[in-house]
């Protein structure tokens, strides 16, 4: 006999203490919730599957443009999300305008599927400004470089807006190896005990940089972490781009209706390293990379929705010529340097500068006229 | 063990990476944990080969999460072991700082020296490499404050392996902070020279007899080839400056500092994270405190600006030049 089976043990805590005992409501399914090649495709809006087709179309296009920019130098680096399109273009698609998105460096393509000038989107993996958008114009969180930080914020967003009497949402996007830092669980922990508007969508895409999941957790799944938060978890294949939406509206719908927050799993792969500068030679195989691009999220609708009659050559060929017209567009912008203006390291530190910082403006537009005046006596010359 | 090879020239990178490898095999206690450290490497190489040669219990690749790492570091600390930590980047290792703050900073004193925790913590640290934000912090002053711990910085590829090697063998803990921007700067470099103590500073560049005004330069890490470019400059300018290479700022070397103060009369601090509050005042506080009568001009501070590190495309702005070093050295023929 264990401690655990004394009767004593089973007595206490008080049952105005109880926590929730019975796990089996929570505990999410061990197979991913998958759409297409099922029945369930054949209930879904048609005008809806084929604008999940064509913003995928356009992510995939995203992805290459951006990847090839950094090449050219016009971004210092990229975090690719090729082969996790689908997760990214149903966070944005399963929310709603008021509700809120909080990214992770990763998710620029969320962030841009949800509205935002996809320069604006980019400036921090250029390197011209930390946060170039307007988070409260799209409600967009600006993309956060710290794992998992964000997570604790969607939560207190979701808690105030409800204080609020508003039936906003919001939608935190971690990755796999995030799931593992603490501001994770405090979160996840948080968001149940205030029973927030709140979802954590977690794309497991099978790294963090070098670490694969085998090491990250012994989770059976990472949606099973919201047992022991008390909360609900969902596992959905990731490139099912029709599962990914459903499952997450669901979710999304869930939260607002005041059941509490939910968790969702989505299984997917990196399928270009971890970012542009990075070798994923060293941890992983071809082959390995070779089986998932056989589950790419983009040929997979592609052949479902064509075997249903939803999608023609028309519409591939025109969902090509957006996807080409978005990289034009990302080419001719990144094609314009950006203008900085470098007193402008002084103008949002605080809302009022101290008198140091007032100094150091002071001491560096001096500097600034210097340089101008010496290159422009050089150019006299 | 090492034998004895003539000189090579080695990157800071290989330097740190060979310290690494000479301390596992001279020492079965000293275990290497974080994240990416094994089969990758670490993001910047310098556990490469560490698990290959030595297992994946002695390089390990971690969960991600800095508190749970360096937390795991005090337990195996706690039970005879000599962890060697590996924070990703600088602000990365923020959420560690509660383990670092509560405890292992105080262990030593709160258990009267019967658990000491011999835990090495390294961070690649500070900007100059165009890191988008959250990758160029310099967090040293954080850690200075923090009594009951160590922080050193090398600023020469000789340095990264001495410095690494004896935080290694030091009963205490020590915040080992890499100067990311030199990771790729190369010298001649021998692993058998001696171990450095921990806490003496060594002047990098000392005074040419007749050279010019003298002033005398304290830098540490990053900052220092900067400094040493500026010392050459300075020539042009008739000034003679001395560089003093700080090493380590806890503990720190008031007798190296205050000999070369003293021989000058003039004094230049120059780091680059935020000069208020930051080490640079620390460092003129003791030296106007000791050496006034010495001083023919207040200590001044060369830092970076009082701001959260700005993106890539201005940083150039916000660090520390060459030209704003000569212009306080300039300054420092205060009322002469
Ligand atoms: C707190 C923190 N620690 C370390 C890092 C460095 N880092 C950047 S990305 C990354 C791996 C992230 O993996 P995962 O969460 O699975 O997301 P993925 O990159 O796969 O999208 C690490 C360790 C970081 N950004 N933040």
């Amino acid at each position: 006999m264990t401690v655990l089976d004394h009767p004593a043990a089973q007595t206490w805590p008080p049952d105005a203490h109880a926590p929730r005992r019975d796990p089996a409501p929570l505990l999410p399914d061990a197979e991913p919730v998958r759409i297409l090649g099922t029945p369930a495709l054949g209930g879904l809006d048609p005008e809806l599957l084929r604008e999940l087709y064509r913003r995928l179309v356009a992510g995939r296009r995203y992805n290459q443009q951006a990847t090839t920019l950094t090449k050219q130098g016009s971004l210092a680096v990229y975090p690719s999300s090729t082969g996790q399109e689908a997760c990214q273009v149903a966070a944005a698609t399963a929310l709603r305008p008021t509700d809120w998105l909080f990214p992770s460096y990763r998710d620029t393509l969320a962030v841009v599927s949800r509205g935002v000038d996809p320069v604006e989107a980019l400036t921090l993996l250029r390197g011209n400004a930390h946060s170039g958008y307007d988070p409260y114009q799209h409600r967009v969180a600006p993309l956060s470089t710290p794992l998992a930080t964000q997570a604790p914020h969607a939560v207190g967003l979701a808690h105030a807006a409800r204080l609020r009497g508003d039936d906003t949402v919001a939608l935190a996007l971690v990755g796999d190896g995030g799931t593992s830092e603490g501001d994770f669980h405090e979160a996840l922990n948080f968001a149940g005990v205030l029973n927030a508007p709140v979802v954590f969508l977690v794309q497991n895409n099978g790294y963090a940089i070098s670490v694969p999941l085998a090491k990250q957790s012994v989770a059976p799944t990472l949606a099973h972490k919201a047992v022991g938060y008390g909360i609900q978890g969902r596992l959905v294949d990731g490139n099912d781009a029709a599962a990914m939406h459903t499952v997450l509206t669901e979710a999304v719908a869930h939260a607002r209706s005041g059941q509490g927050p939910v968790l969702v799993e989505a299984v997917t792969y990196r399928l270009e390293a971890h970012t542009n500068a990075d070798d994923a030679g060293r941890y992983r195989t071809p082959d390995e990379v070779a089986a998932w691009q056989r589950h790419d999220p983009l040929p997979l609708l592609e052949r479902e929705l064509r075997a249903l009659g939803l999608l023609g050559d028309e519409e591939v060929a025109q969902a090509a010529a957006e996807a080409e017209a978005l990289a034009a567009r990302m080419r001719a912008m990144f094609h314009v340097k950006p203008e900085l203006d470098p007193m402008s390291l002084f103008t949002h530190v605080y809302a009022e500068p101290t008198p140091q910082l007032r100094e150091q403006a002071a001491q560096l537009a001096a500097e600034l006229a210097a340089e101008a005046e010496a290159q422009q006596e050089a150019a006299a010359r | 063990m090492t034998t004895l090879a003539p000189p090579a020239t080695a990157t800071m990178a290989q330097a740190l990476n060979t310290a690494l490898r000479d301390s596992l095999r001279a020492d079965p206690t000293v275990h290497v944990l974080g994240e990416d450290v094994g089969t990758l490497g670490g993001v910047f190489r310098i556990t490469d080969g560490l698990a290959a040669e030595f297992g994946a219990d002695r390089c390990l690749d971690t969960p991600l999460a800095e508190a749970g790492i360096l937390g795991t570091a005090v337990g195996m600390a706690m039970y005879g072991l000599r962890p060697v930590v590996e924070m990703q980047f600088d602000a990365f290792a923020y959420p560690a700082f509660e383990q670092l703050v509560s405890h292992v900073a105080r262990m030593r004193n709160r258990t009267a020296g019967r658990m000491p925790l011999p835990i090495t913590i390294r961070i690649p640290y500070g900007g100059g490499i165009g890191g988008v934000e959250h990758h160029s912090d310099s967090s040293e002053a954080y850690y200075a404050h923090t009594p009951g711990l160590h922080v050193v910085t090398p600023g020469t590829v000789g340095d990264a392996y001495g410095l690494l090697r004896a935080a290694i063998a030091s009963d205490d803990p020590v915040v080992f902070l890499e100067p990311k921007r030199l990771y790729w700067s190369k010298a001649d470099f021998t692993p058998d020279a001696p171990v450095p103590t921990l806490g003496k500073a060594v002047v990098r560049r000392p005074l040419s007899p007749g050279g010019g005004s003298p002033a005398t330069l304290l830098t540490y890490g990053p900052s220092l080839p900067l400094c040493l470019e500026a010392a050459e400059a300075a020539r042009a300018e008739g000034w003679d400056l001395s560089v003093v290479d700080l090493r380590s700022l806890v503990p720190f070397d008031d007798e190296t500092v205050f000999e070369a103060v003293r021989a000058t009369g003039r004094a230049v601090v120059v780091h680059e994270s935020a000069g208020f509050a930051g080490v640079g005042a620390e460092i003129a506080a003791r030296v106007s405190e000791r050496c006034f009568h010495h001083l023919a001009a207040p200590v001044l501070r060369v830092t970076g600006f009082d701001i959260p590190y700005p993106p890539p495309m201005l940083e150039r702005h916000h660090l520390p030049s060459v030209d704003r070093i000569l212009d306080a050295v300039a300054r420092l023929q205060w009322e002469q």
